[in-house]
């Protein structure tokens, strides 16, 4: 009695557990495995091993805070349960207001990117200055050099894109060509009103 | 009785047709899409259906498509340099081309939805975002600095400029002084040697007298003669070398 409570952590694993926990909390972004492994002195495997008993610690329902695998890292967030709590307190000012267009370049970046100005609106149809501009400010695409022939700047989605919409990589993202219609059908629909008729 | 979207009579100001006519025109660029009023092609279409108690899906939807086309064609050609490519194609691969931009359109949509959702579901994901260095920094430190000394070399560079001399060209004599001498030589003399006259010049004005040289054999008025370079330079008035000649032949005829 009256002495101080003191968690004694005599696995090794379970030490390079907190260590990670650690690094895991002052970091804002996801860190990687090899990130972690340098920063912690340990080998990917162990680190690995480590994240396992972390994911399950930190998990929906066992803690406040969640372990997820995201943007190609490890992050905390916060658990789903305390999300009210957490939206009184905080904003979200990266993805509020995104609007349809925003959304429509980004998908466009995300699925076909690295790609120019030109390239998106001549997929959308309408000049997107101002929207590529707005998702450069906030953070979700970022310069990735020029076209060869035109000159044109070059964007791609960053990793905030990837941890604002909760992705693991850019694979997670639907199969382009499971959406929407084929092109072909649609093809013939034009043929058939336009086309046959004769010249 | 379903009317089908291709036989939907249109009264335009550009085009007078079935729909079905307009589109291949269009397509074949033998009419100018920017002088079409797409919005009285939706009012026929609007009016047609208005007739007819019930509704036709499918001819909606597929009056919903060209339209749809339509107005993309609209709004290219209507944005310069929107998209020669299309132009290039002949009829049938521009339609082709432009059924695929419009699915590609189409799968971008979809999948922006598929973001929007994805957003809309993540509400309750909070986490922490900005900027955090992850190695240490070098610590940039200025040395210790001596503010008279930056007021110092400030001073330095604050000093008005020297004033930019001109005397070198009052060391320039006029040519005209040089040509007004040589004239007044020439007057007495048929012939002189430049170099004897210039003697005792100072090298500004010697080149000075040789441009008067210059100017007065340019006028015609003399003949210059040099007997091998650096060797003085004989000057002699034009008039006395003809004269010169013209007893020379004198002679000889005689």
């Amino acid at each position: 009695m009256g002495r101080p409570l003191r968690l004694v952590a005599a696995n090794p694993l379970d030490r390079l557990a907190h260590t990670l926990e650690a690094l895991l909390v002052v970091a804002s972004q996801p860190l990687t495995v090899p990130e972690l492994a340098e920063a912690a002195g340990e080998d990917p495997e162990r680190i690995e091993m480590a994240l396992g008993l972390l994911t399950e610690r930190f998990s929906e329902g066992r803690s406040g805070i969640v372990l997820e695998k995201v943007a190609g890292g490890w992050a905390f967030r916060a658990s789903r349960d305390a999300a009210d709590a957490c939206g009184r307190l905080f904003e979200r000012p990266v993805e509020r207001g995104l609007s349809g267009a925003a959304l429509e370049t980004l998908a466009v970046i995300a699925y076909l990117g690295p790609c120019s100005r030109p390239e998106i609106a001549r997929l959308r149809g309408v000049a997107t200055d101002s929207v590529v501009a707005g998702l450069v400010e906030r953070g979700l695409i970022a310069e990735a050099g020029r076209d060869q022939s035109v000159g044109a700047v070059r964007y791609r989605v960053t990793p905030l894109f990837e941890r604002i919409f909760g992705l693991e990589s850019l694979s997670e993202l639907p199969r382009l060509d499971e959406l929407g219609e084929d092109a072909e059908a649609m093809r013939e629909r034009l043929e058939t009103i336009a086309e046959k008729r004769p010249a | 009785m379903p009317v089908p979207v291709r036989e939907l009579e249109l009264d335009l100001e550009a085009f007078e047709g079935p729909f079905d006519l307009l589109l291949a025109l269009v397509l074949r660029e033998e009419l100018d899409l920017g002088e079409v009023d797409v919005a009285g092609v939706v009012l026929a279409f609007v009016e047609r259906l208005a007739e007819r108690d019930e509704l036709d899906l499918d001819a909606c939807g597929e009056f919903l498509v060209l339209v749809a086309a339509l107005l993309e064609l609209k709004a290219r050609a209507l944005l310069a340099g929107g998209a020669p490519d299309l132009e290039d194609l002949d009829p049938a691969e521009a339609a082709e081309e432009l059924a695929r931009r419009l699915a590609e359109y189409r799968r971008i949509k979809e999948a922006a939805a598929w973001l929007a959702e994805r957003l809309e579901s993540g509400q309750d994901r909070f986490f922490r975002l900005g900027p955090a260095p992850l190695a240490p920094r070098p610590d940039l430190r200025l040395l210790p600095q001596d503010p008279e000394a930056l007021a110092a070399a400030l001073r330095g560079l604050a000093v008005e400029p020297p004033a930019v001399s001109l005397a070198h060209l009052e060391r320039f004599p006029p040519v005209e002084q040089f040509l007004g001498r040589f004239r007044s030589l020439l007057r007495r003399r048929t012939r002189f040697d430049f170099d004897a006259e210039v003697d005792g010049l100072t090298r500004v004005e010697q080149a000075v007298a040789f441009l008067a040289l210059l100017e007065l054999r340019k006028a015609g008025e003399i003949a210059l003669s040099q007997a091998a370079p650096f060797a003085p330079i004989r000057v002699q008035r034009n008039d006395a070398r003809d004269a010169e000649r013209r007893d020379r032949w004198d002679a000889r005829s005689a």
